[in-house]
C-alpha cells in the first residue's frame, strides 16, 4: 500500500469517500475542474471540516433544504470573524446534507491566490477567486456559489460592530438576474465571537499587503455557530436602473438581517 | 477537360514538429510550400522547402511563383529562442510582411498560430478566459511583447482586410513527441523546477490534436480569434508527477527571490520571464472553437503524460 493510500484510509472514512463520489461534480479526467477543485483533496478537507463543524463549533443549521438540488444558485450571507470560517461552515452544511447534497463554491478575497500553499489548497477545496467573471462562468456551469457581498468590510469588522451589516455590493444581484439564479439568504451567528478583534492596524496591513491586520487573541474561540438558511428569493431579469437593483439588494440584506435576529434569539449562550 | 486546381498553401515554421504534422495531413490534397526562418528542412520531393527571412525581398518571389490560395503561419519564434530584438523582427515585422504580401497577392485564407501566453499570468485571472479578455502579457515581461504585438497586428489585418479571412488560434501548452517548447522540455526532464507552494492549473493539448485543429480551422473560412484547449485541466505539479519528473522547489516569496534565482541560473526550460505562468493559472475557454469548427481532441491527458514518463531516457 502506498503512503498516499495509507494516509487516505486513516484520514478519510469510507462513508465520506462514498458521499463525495456520489455528488457528481463536472470534472476532467484527472479529477480537477477549471478553477482547481480536486475531487480527492476535498475528501480530506471534508473529513477535517466534519470535526470542526460538529465538535468545535457545534453548528446548528436550519433550513439547508432551502438550497435547490440543482441548477445555479447564489448563497448570500453575512461575513464575519476575520477568517473565512463562515464560508467553510456554510459549505459543509450543504455538502453534508442527507438529501441531494451539493459542494458549493466560495468566492474568496483577491489576496489569497498570492499566498503560497494556502491559495492552491483553497482552490482544491472548491474556493474560487472572487471575480465576477468566475462567478458568472460558475453559474453558467450550474454551480452553487457562496458570496459574501460585504467582502472584507464584513470579515474585518471589529467586535464592537458585531452583527451590524456593512454595505452590500450589487454585483451578486446582477449575476443572479442574468443567470436566473435563485438567491438563498443565510444568517450566520457565532462567527463574530470566534476571533473578536478590538482594533485594526491599517499601516501594518498595508505594509504586508493584506486586507486588514486585526488586534486579537491568536486563537480561534469555540463559539457555538447557528446557520439559518432562508427560503429562496427569485428576481426577474428585466433591464432596470441601478437604484432598483440596489432596492433588490436591500431586500436580500433585510432578509439576512431577519435570519441573523432569528439566530441570535435561538442562541442560549456564546460558547 | 480542365483538371480542378489543387489549393496552393504556404506553411511557415516548417522546421517545427507541429508544421510537419500539418503538412502531412494536407499534402495529399494540396500543393504545399514550406518555409522556415531558422533552417531548411527536407519534406519530400513534392514539397519545395526554403530557409528564408520574411522581411527580405526574395520572400515576395515565392508569392509570385506559387500563386498561393492560403497561408498557415506557424512560424512564430518562441520566447525561449533568439534574442529579443531578432525575435521581434521575425515575429512582428516578419508577420507584417507576410500579411502585406497575402493581401497584395489575393490570398483567401490565413491561419495564424498565437499562444495563450498573450493573456498573461496574473493573480487575479479568472478561469475559463475567453477570447475577448484583455491581453496582459506585455505588462509582465518585455520578452512577451512580440507575442502580443503579433496578435495585435493579425487583429488589425483581420478587420481591415476581411477578404483575407484571418483566423488567429491561441492554443494552450502544445506538448507531445517532437515538441521542443519550454513546457515540453520540462515534462521530458528528470528534474523540473517548481515555485514552492504554487501549482497553477494548466491545460495541455497533444501535438496531433493541435495539427487537427489547424487543419480544421484552415478548411472552414470563419474569421476571428479562437482559444484552442481541451476541456480537461491539471495542476502543474500533478502533471510533473504523472510525467515522472522529480520536482525541485525554488523559494517563491518574496517575488524578487525566484526572479533573482532564475535570472542567475538562466535555465532554458524555466526562464525568468515565464515565472508568473508557474505561479498563477491561465485557464482558457476553448469551447467557442470546439463549437465553430466541430473540434474534439482525441488524446487524453494521461496518454500525453505516459509518453513523457516512458521516454525519460531515450535510446
Amino acid at each position: 500500500m502506498s503512503l498516499a493510500s495509507y494516509l487516505k484510509s486513516k484520514l478519510v472514512p469510507a462513508d465520506i469517500d462514498e458521499h463525495i463520489n456520489r455528488i457528481r461534480k463536472p470534472i476532467g479526467s484527472l479529477g480537477y475542474d477549471p478553477w482547481g477543485y480536486n475531487n480527492e483533496v476535498i475528501k480530506y478537507g471534508f473529513s477535517l471540516t466534519r470535526q470542526i463543524y460538529e465538535k468545535y463549533f457545534r453548528v446548528e443549521a436550519h433550513g439547508v433544504e432551502n438550497v435547490p438540488a440543482e441548477g445555479p444558485v447564489l448563497i448570500i450571507a453575512n461575513h464575519s470573524g476575520q477568517l473565512p470560517i463562515d464560508g467553510l461552515l456554510i459549505g459543509y452544511a450543504l455538502a453534508s446534507r442527507e438529501q441531494q447534497p451539493r459542494i458549493p463554491r466560495a468566492m474568496i478575497e483577491r489576496f489569497f491566490p498570492t499566498v503560497p500553499w494556502l491559495g492552491n489548497l483553497l482552490n482544491e477545496f472548491g474556493a474560487v477567486l472572487g471575480d465576477p467573471v468566475n462567478c458568472a462562468k460558475m453559474l453558467a456551469n450550474n454551480e452553487a456559489v457562496i458570496v459574501f457581498p460585504e467582502g472584507v468590510r464584513g470579515s474585518g469588522k471589529l467586535y464592537r460592530d458585531r452583527y451590524q451589516l456593512k454595505r452590500f455590493g450589487n454585483g451578486f444581484m446582477h449575476l443572479a438576474m442574468k443567470y436566473k439564479a435563485p438567491i438563498v439568504p443565510v444568517g450566520v451567528v457565532g462567527c463574530e465571537e470566534t476571533i473578536p478583534a478590538i482594533a485594526n492596524i491599517k499601516p501594518l496591513a498595508k505594509a504586508l499587503g493584506i486586507p486588514y491586520a486585526p488586534v486579537a487573541m491568536p486563537v480561534v474561540l469555540p463559539a457555538k455557530v447557528h446557520l439559518n438558511f432562508g427560503p429562496p428569493m427569485y428576481f426577474d431579469d428585466l433591464e432596470i436602473p441601478e437604484e432598483l437593483v440596489t432596492e433588490r439588494v436591500e431586500q436580500v440584506k433585510a432578509e439576512i438581517s431577519r435570519l441573523i435576529d432569528k439566530g441570535l434569539s435561538e442562541r442560549k449562550k456564546l460558547f | 477537360m480542365t483538371k480542378q486546381r489543387r489549393p496552393h498553401i504556404l506553411v511557415t515554421g516548417a522546421a517545427g514538429a507541429l508544421a510537419q504534422r500539418v503538412i502531412n495531413q494536407l499534402r495529399d490534397h494540396c500543393d504545399l510550400v514550406a518555409v522556415d526562418f531558422r533552417e531548411q528542412v527536407y519534406l519530400g520531393d513534392d514539397i519545395p522547402s526554403y530557409c528564408i527571412d520574411f522581411t527580405k525581398r526574395v520572400f515576395e518571389d515565392l508569392f509570385r511563383r506559387y500563386e498561393f490560395d492560403g497561408v498557415i503561419h506557424l512560424g512564430r519564434i518562441q520566447s525561449s529562442q533568439l534574442t529579443r530584438m531578432r525575435r521581434y523582427n521575425a515575429n512582428v515585422l516578419g508577420t507584417q510582411k507576410l500579411l502585406d504580401l497575402s493581401h497584395k497577392y489575393g490570398i483567401k485564407r490565413v491561419v495564424v498560430l498565437s499562444t495563450y501566453h498573450v493573456y498573461g499570468a496574473v493573480a487575479y485571472n479568472p478561469a475559463l478566459i475567453d477570447e475577448s479578455a484583455p491581453l496582459k502579457a506585455a505588462g509582465l515581461s518585455a520578452d512577451l511583447v512580440d507575442s502580443v504585438e503579433l496578435e495585435n497586428l493579425a487583429n488589425i489585418y483581420l478587420w481591415r482586410y476581411p477578404e483575407l479571412n484571418i483566423t488567429i488560434l491561441r492554443p494552450c501548452n502544445i506538448v507531445g513527441p517532437g515538441v521542443r517548447n519550454t513546457m515540453s522540455s520540462l515534462l521530458a526532464s528528470e528534474n523540473a523546477p517548481v515555485l514552492a507552494g504554487f501549482s497553477p492549473m494548466m491545460q495541455f493539448i497533444h501535438i496531433d490534436d493541435m495539427a487537427d485543429a489547424i487543419v480544421k480551422a484552415y478548411r472552414k473560412p470563419v474569421r476571428g480569434v479562437f482559444n484552442v484547449a481541451p476541456e480537461d485541466w491539471v495542476a502543474y505539479q500533478h502533471a510533473l508527477k504523472l510525467c515522472g519528473c522529480r520536482r525541485i522547489p525554488i523559494p517563491s516569496i518574496p517575488p524578487v527571490v525566484p526572479n533573482l534565482i532564475l535570472k542567475t541560473l538562466k535555465l532554458k526550460s524555466f526562464p525568468s520571464y515565464l515565472t508568473a505562468f508557474f505561479k498563477y493559472p491561465v485557464v482558457i475557454d476553448g469551447r467557442a472553437f470546439a463549437r465553430e469548427f466541430d473540434f474534439k481532441p482525441k488524446r487524453p491527458l494521461r496518454e500525453i503524460f505516459r509518453f513523457y514518463r516512458e521516454n525519460k531516457r531515450p535510446v
